[in-house]
């Protein structure tokens, strides 16, 4: 789409071997479900240009990256020019330009999770799956990211598999959790729902619910730490305006 | 530039120097005012702000109301308020180390490779560093890199790692001239310009980026590694190839011009050019430039001793008593127009001069004699007329492959001041949807009619018309009838450079210099009194197309035709034969031609390059034409050759250089008698034959980047032409049974030939409507098919017969 | 002393199917909104202002205020944008609240759009948290089929759709205005002020953005009042909020509170720093907001009393790091973060965190060399104040805090790798095999 990449340190070769069914992703992007789709995305804003990023999503959930004939869609569908669309998508960091895997896998390594224990978290998964960050496994089944700080500290450290939350996660329970899903085992995210896919999670971005939102917890424990504390301690709302504080109107300025 | 009143002015201080500066101005600008240079990367006046490269910042104490900005603020940002205070890199300190500190952060990742960069010597950048920049570098990191250079399209390379990601290019490419090819790409560190795979940044325009750019990161194919800019000697003249009035500066090395740059003229075209003005200078660099006359022996065209090939065309000038015709194309200065003016008027004592290589028609030389012939800037639209219109209508006019620049003075209105584009046409071409047009369809020939039914004209409107509407009867007259009703004001723009100049020097039948109509007893007699013409023919003058056929009628026997090529005239079959009938054809050219190669002499004339002169721009404006290279490779101007000439004949020009022109053209008086009358041609009943399925119509104009021999040698420029197509709409290719899916190309069949091309199916296009490009590569002009605008015409699929 | 804690935004995310809509009704919830649509608009807005909530995104620009600049007779449309690209370092408040409790979200939208007169409300979500949106989407169907948004909500007159959003990857569209060329489907990068959004925002037309949990307090603002917000909080800080603990604590997590608990309090409430170590320094606001240490135990938690040490209350969240953990490997991290994120339109921003990084990496392998922590702070003052938006202020302000409070040991890496000098491993929160310590 650009060019050779710009890293003074040339990154590794990109072992994917890419899917198989390269041809047939292509002809389900031309396909008239995927034409309608990515028209009722249109749709839904106020001026149609706004629909981009959710087709983008939708693209890579059909073809399993963003390729030049997805940006070209995208453009002809939106009247931009090929290199208009291609400035978004190379923009943000969740459209994948190679083919990513069935399962997409982030480890965060942002420096509070990394110091937690992240970056042993990363080397086992490298480890286990015999790639570096940005690469996809030869089968097809995982590509791995090192993501930037996903908004879970309270959970570190954190990975995602396919956007949903792994939280607390060591080296060992990184290594099962990629040998249940190699294995098609039922994978549970920690706060979400049961795993499905790369593609199948991208299609939710996009704007197309699969069904699961009441899947998996109101919040993780962390996320309680606070409010238990104070249903323990008989701290409410309620409580204010405490008794030392006139109330409405009493106030000077 | 407009004088804002007083009430609309701020007053400023920048480094002590108080400027009073309109409100909205922003703080670069005003420091300019005050003679205050700020160094900038992404700032460019005619774009709009991103304040992108931080070079630029500067204190500001005081921000007009008593308190000043805690850091430094960029000045191409910022606009002034009443009683502010700017401190630059001149008088703060903290302003000046705040550049440098941006300076050495935009120069860590910049390469040192200025001794082989197409910019140094004349890079911002370069000079920055010089003057204000670290003797050393304190960053011994790793530096970015890429591959180098990557295309960005034909004519254009990228060397990334010089870029500093200002985005000049990329603003331009999208709020000037509509074409965002280009853009940013990546993010961050990563952050890059660039085209999309398989899509290259081909614009009309697409050479001002290489211009803009403020490091070397976009060069030219066509320029680079070809000269260092401190050994090359630059002239600021005037562009030939349309009636724009660019102004140009043309930069030129051992006699051989370079480059070519936009130069900056607030009246015309501002600091751009297109394309073909930028990059079509080179087609008179082959083997075909001719330097010796040539003269026709029994072996065909030899070349001849000058002195051989003048006695042989005095002698065959004599003879025919001034039963002459004489053409000369579009593209002559004003004092060359003069010259073959007073030379068929004096010399020859013939009036069947006409300057049109082009469909013509009797009513147009009327319009041309009437409406448009001696009227001087005052009197006519400009540029600027097109910033202040509420709308403005398009009629048989195509600005962005006609024009250019009028086409983006247009957008600039569109944009900034929301005027309305309206266009008479059958469809909405990639121009008009530039400019956001409104589609009057129309197909060709129902101009007139078109004209007719604009409604809701008033002063504030402009309506531009190209030469193309001669071959639209009564759109001219309905022009001037609509005008005259509704107080719309109106400017006819033709392509080429040279067309005002010929008209006003009065090369055309009908008409003498100055706008005297020959039919006035008065005109005739001033022209006869300041030029010693003591014998008129008895009839105003044949047109060009009538001086061929007058040929082959046997009324005229030699003809003169100058820069003319067979390709452009409205019938290229009926001139041909009457060039081979004439008994004598005298072709002044600058390289071998068709018309040449049937010739009895071939007189060399020089380049534009290596004469002087004056064009008339479409506003009506005189400007310079420089001599750029001093060492003519012929030899001898066309003013020179015809003062020759004349004196073979035993005659007088009156002049031997362009000064001498311009000396005789300032002497003439104005002409103050009566304007002939205009055209009435009456619109044009609806055509039967444009009921629904009755057939199908041609409608054509020619695009910027065509066949056209001036782009020769532009090997890159012409790579970046529109793809070639025919256009239908829908339903028409449907009737026809041309829509099926990968049908491929179809085949465009006129009464002298026919041509394939592929088919592009456009929903704005009328039906029964069939669009060409007028001259497409590989002998598909459409004049050789037998073809005008609005021919029944015949299309078939490409797989029949 | 009152009570430190405060439920209120938190209150229902332990409860079972809290993110249902009867769940959320069930425990008051759209009663604030129904309260709003009783007044009028003006009213609505007068009350956010009074009670001075101020932006819980990090700027701490006052909410209502920001409403009243939205000119009201201009005859575009006027959009609510609620920003929800929660991605700054530390910040992990805004995700939880959507998932767990979605309706408050969408209630604070419909009470605040009808407040500023919009009628078509956005959510943008950073797009790499599935399950939020998930809930965030479906909360807001649920609330067209009760009626609560669409045309005549409630039978106030009032229309509003909301459209739910997912971001693409990319931290700077949480600063508002590369947020809204994001929305607009271009790439996020900041657009010039002025125009400010609430004069010509998203599509060129009136806009307000505010954060998720800002607007998520607005329905317990309408519903309680002013007096009651008032009542919480400093004299400056008013209200609650939500603090979020990570790092080395014992009890990481959420902790909503009225402003203005000092950090020993808060620390105290989480359980301390994990047993047996001690605090070596903490962000109060995330990793933009400089960081602190020990010595800042006593520091009030709000705008102002954060302001009063040189740093900044940002997000509120608090990333608390123990003795083990080497500064300079943190402060590398979080400059690639920042790296990572420049959007690269600026060139202070781009080629300087570009150059920091690289510098970080020589001090962190012990390759730096004598002068290496001088010209790191010389970078920074080559960056700061001259760049287009505040992303690279945050990766300056990390470093010149961490050098400030630690620049011994930035020094040591003239000599000895990070990974030496403080072992990776003793950091971690659970054991690890690793080569040479460095995990």
């Amino acid at each position: 789409m650009s060019g050779p990449q710009p890293d003074p340190v040339p990154s590794p070769a990109d072992r994917s071997a890419g899917p198989a069914d390269a041809r047939s992703d292509a002809d389900l992007l031309t396909s008239d479900q995927t034409l309608a789709d990515l028209r009722q995305l249109i749709e839904r804003y106020p001026e149609p240009r706004s629909a981009l990023l959710p087709m983008l999503h939708l693209v890579q959930s059909v073809e399993g990256r963003v390729s030049s004939q997805g940006v070209e869609l995208c453009a002809q569908l939106l009247g931009l020019t090929a290199a208009q669309v291609a400035g978004v998508a190379t923009f943000y960091t969740m459209y994948k330009r190679r083919p990513a895997g069935r399962h997409h896998i982030g480890v965060c390594t942002t420096a509070l999770c990394a110091v937690m224990g992240g970056d042993a978290v990363l080397a086992a998964v490298q480890r286990r799956l015999g790639v570096e960050p940005e690469q996809t496994t030869a089968d097809g089944l995982f590509s791995l990211e090192r993501v930037e700080c996903n908004a879970a500290c309270d959970f570190a450290p954190v990975m995602m598999v396919n956007w949903e939350f792994m939280d607390n996660m060591t080296p060992a329970k990184a290594e099962a959790l990629l040998d249940d899903l190699a294995a098609g085992r039922e994978v549970q995210s920690s706060r979400g729902a049961t795993i499905t896919s790369w593609r199948e999670a991208e299609r939710v971005l996009a704007g197309f619910p699969d069904g699961r939102a009441d899947q998996g917890p109101s919040a993780g424990p962390a996320s309680l730490s606070g409010v238990e504390l104070s249903l323990k301690s008989g701290w409410t709302a309620d409580a204010f305006p405490p008794p030392d504080q006139p109330t409405a109107g009493g106030e000077s300025r | 530039m407009t004088v804002a009143p007083a009430d609309n002015l701020v007053t400023v201080t920048i480094d002590g120097v108080e400027v009073a500066v309109p409100k909205g101005t922003l703080v670069i600008r005003a420091a300019e005012q005050a003679g205050v240079a700020i160094p900038r990367f992404c700032d460019h006046p005619l774009l709009e702000p991103v304040g992108a490269c931080r070079q630029c910042l500067v204190e500001i104490p005081d921000a007009g109301n008593g308190r000043g900005f805690p850091k430094p603020q960029p000045s191409c940002t910022m606009t002034v308020a009443d009683g502010m205070r700017v401190e630059t890199q001149q008088t703060s300190e903290p302003a000046a180390r705040a550049q440098r500190d941006v300076l050495e952060l935009m120069l860590i990742n910049h390469p040192l490779d200025c001794p082989i960069c197409d910019k140094g010597g004349e890079c911002p950048l370069q000079n920055q560093a010089l003057e204000h920049g670290r003797g050393q570098s304190r960053y011994d990191g790793v530096k970015r890199t890429y591959a180098k250079p990557i295309p960005l399209s034909p004519q254009l390379l990228l060397d990334r790692e010089r870029c500093v990601l200002c985005a000049r290019c990329t603003r331009f490419a999208e709020q000037i001239s509509g074409d965002p090819l280009i853009g940013l790409l990546e993010r961050g560190a990563k952050q890059q310009i660039g085209a999309f795979d398989g899509v290259p940044y081909n614009s009309y325009f697409s050479g001002n980026v290489v211009q803009i750019c403020p490091v070397g990161a976009i060069t030219s194919q066509a320029y680079r590694f070809a000269a260092r800019p401190f050994d090359l000697v630059s002239t600021v003249t005037t562009c030939e190839h349309c009636a724009a009035g660019c102004q140009l500066r043309v930069d030129h090395r051992h006699y051989e011009v370079k480059r070519r740059q936009a130069g900056d003229d607030p009246a015309a075209n501002q600091e751009w050019s297109c394309d073909v003005g930028r990059f079509a200078f080179a087609s008179a660099r082959g083997d075909d430039r001719l330097t010796r006359p040539l003269r026709r022996g029994p072996d065909g065209l030899e070349p001849a001793a000058w002195p051989d090939a003048i006695d042989a065309v005095a002698a065959a000038l004599s003879r025919a008593q001034g039963r002459v015709g004489l053409q000369t194309g579009g593209r002559l200065t004003l004092e060359t127009a003069l010259s073959y003016a007073r030379f068929a008027h004096a010399v020859l004592g013939t009036a069947d001069v006409d300057f049109r290589a082009r469909p013509q028609s009797p009513e147009e030389a009327q319009f041309l004699a009437a409406a448009v012939a001696g009227r001087g800037p005052g009197q006519a639209v400009s540029y600027a007329d097109l910033d202040r219109a509420r709308r403005v209508v398009l009629v048989g006019f195509e600005p962005e492959d006609e024009s250019p620049i009028v086409f983006l003075r247009l957008r600039r209105a569109v944009l900034r001041h929301g005027l309305k584009v309206q266009v008479v046409a059958p469809l909405l071409s990639p121009g008009s949807r530039k400019l956001s047009a409104q589609l009057i369809p129309a197909p060709p020939g129902a101009e007139a009619a078109a004209l007719a039914g604009l409604e809701g004209l008033d002063a504030d409107c402009v309506i531009l018309v190209g030469e193309r509407l001669a071959g639209s009867p009564g759109a001219l007259s309905a022009l001037l009838a609509v005008a005259r009703s509704s107080a719309a004001a109106w400017a006819w723009i033709p392509r080429r450079a040279g067309e005002l100049a010929a008209l006003e020097a009065g090369l055309l039948p009908g008409l003498l210099p100055g706008g005297r109509p020959w039919d006035d007893p008065g005109a005739r007699a001033q022209l006869a009194a300041a030029w010693g013409i003591e014998n008129w023919p008895p009839a105003p003058g044949r047109s060009a197309v009538e001086q061929f056929q007058a040929v082959l009628d046997g009324q005229l026997s030699v003809l003169v035709l100058g820069g003319l090529e067979l390709a452009d005239l409205p019938d290229p079959a009926l001139a041909r034969r009457a060039i081979e009938k004439a008994d004598f054809v005298l072709s002044l050219e600058q390289r071998r031609s068709e018309i040449a190669q049937l010739a009895d002499v071939v007189l060399p004339v020089g380049l534009l390059e290596e004469t002087s002169g004056t064009f008339i721009d479409w506003q009506r404006r005189f400007r310079p034409v420089a001599q750029v290279v001093d060492r003519p490779r012929s030899g001898l101007t066309e003013i020179r050759l015809l003062s020759v000439l004349a004196q073979a004949l035993g005659s007088d020009l009156g002049w031997r250089d362009a000064a001498g022109a311009a000396a005789a053209w300032d002497g003439l008086p104005a002409w103050t008698g009566p304007s002939p009358a205009p055209p009435a041609v009456p619109v044009p009943a609806a055509d039967r034959s444009a009921a629904a399925g009755a057939g199908l119509r041609l409608a054509s104009w020619r695009e910027l980047i065509d066949d056209s021999r001036r782009l020769d040698r532009a090997d890159e420029l012409a790579a970046s032409a529109r793809p070639v197509a025919v256009r239908l709409s829908p339903a028409t290719a449907a009737r026809l049974g041309l829509d099926r899916p990968g049908a491929g190309p179809v085949e465009l069949v006129g009464p002298a030939g026919s041509a394939r091309f592929d088919l592009v199916l456009d929903s704005s296009l009328v039906d029964d409507v069939v669009w060409a490009p007028a001259r497409a590569p590989g002998d598909r002009s459409l004049a050789g098919l037998g073809l005008a605008p609005g021919d029944p015409v015949r299309l078939s699929s490409g797989g029949d017969q | 002393m009152t009570q430190p804690l405060v439920p209120v935004l938190t209150a229902n995310w332990g409860q079972e199917r809290s993110w249902k809509l009867d769940s959320y009704v069930a425990q008051g919830g759209y009663r604030a909104l129904r309260l709003a649509l009783g007044r009028s608009a003006a009213e609505v807005m007068a009350e956010v202002k009074d009670a001075q909530l101020r932006g819980r995104g990090g700027a701490g620009f006052p909410t209502g205020l920001k409403w009243s600049f939205v000119p009201q007779d201009n005859p575009n449309p006027k959009y609510l944008v609620v920003n929800g690209d929660e991605s700054e370092p530390g910040t992990c408040k805004d995700v939880p609240l959507l998932m767990a409790s979605p309706h408050t979200l969408v209630e604070g939208v419909i009470i605040s759009a009808y407040a500023i007169g919009a009628h078509t409300a956005f959510i943008y979500v950073r797009g790499e948290v599935l399950h939020p949106i998930r809930r965030v989407r479906q909360a807001v169907e649920e609330a067209y089929a009760a009626g609560y948004l669409g045309r005549d909500v409630l039978g106030s007159g009032f229309d509003l759709d909301i459209i739910v959003h997912a971001g693409a990857g990319a931290y700077i569209c949480g600063e508002e205005t590369a947020l809204l060329n994001s929305l607009e489907g271009r790439r996020g990068q900041p657009r010039l002020r002025p125009p400010f959004p609430a004069v010509a925002g998203l599509y060129a037309s009136p806009t307000v953005i505010n954060n998720v949990e800002s607007i998520a307090s607005v329905p317990a603002i309408i519903a309680r009042g002013k007096d009651w917000f008032t009542s919480m909080g400093t004299e400056k800080s008013k209200g609650f909020t939500i603090y979020s603990l990570s790092g080395h604590v014992a009890h990481p997590g959420q902790y909503e509170a009225p402003l203005g608990l000092t950090m020993a309090r808060l620390l105290e409430l989480a359980g301390g720093v994990r047993a047996g170590h001690q605090l070596k320094f903490f962000t109060p606001g995330g990793s933009s907001t400089p960081i602190l240490t020990a010595e800042h135990l006593d520091t009030r938690l709000d705008y102002e009393g954060l302001a009063e040490v040189g740093t900044m209350l940002g997000t509120k969240a608090m990333q608390i790091f123990d003795e083990t953990t080497s500064v300079v490997r943190t402060t590398l991290r979080w400059v690639e973060f920042y790296k990572h994120e420049s959007c690269g339109k600026c060139t202070p921003c781009r080629e300087g965190t570009w150059w920091l990084v690289q510098l970080l990496h020589k001090l962190e392998a012990g390759q730096g060399q004598d002068g290496d922590v001088d010209k790191l702070l010389s970078v920074c003052d080559d960056i700061t104040g001259k760049t287009f938006c505040t992303l690279a202020e945050g990766a300056v302000a990390c470093v010149t805090s961490a050098v400030r409070h630690f620049r011994s040991e930035f020094e040591v890496g003239y000599t000895t790798p990070a990974w030496e000098h403080l072992p990776y491993d003793a950091s971690a929160l659970f054991p690890v095999e690793s080569e040479g310590g460095r995990a």
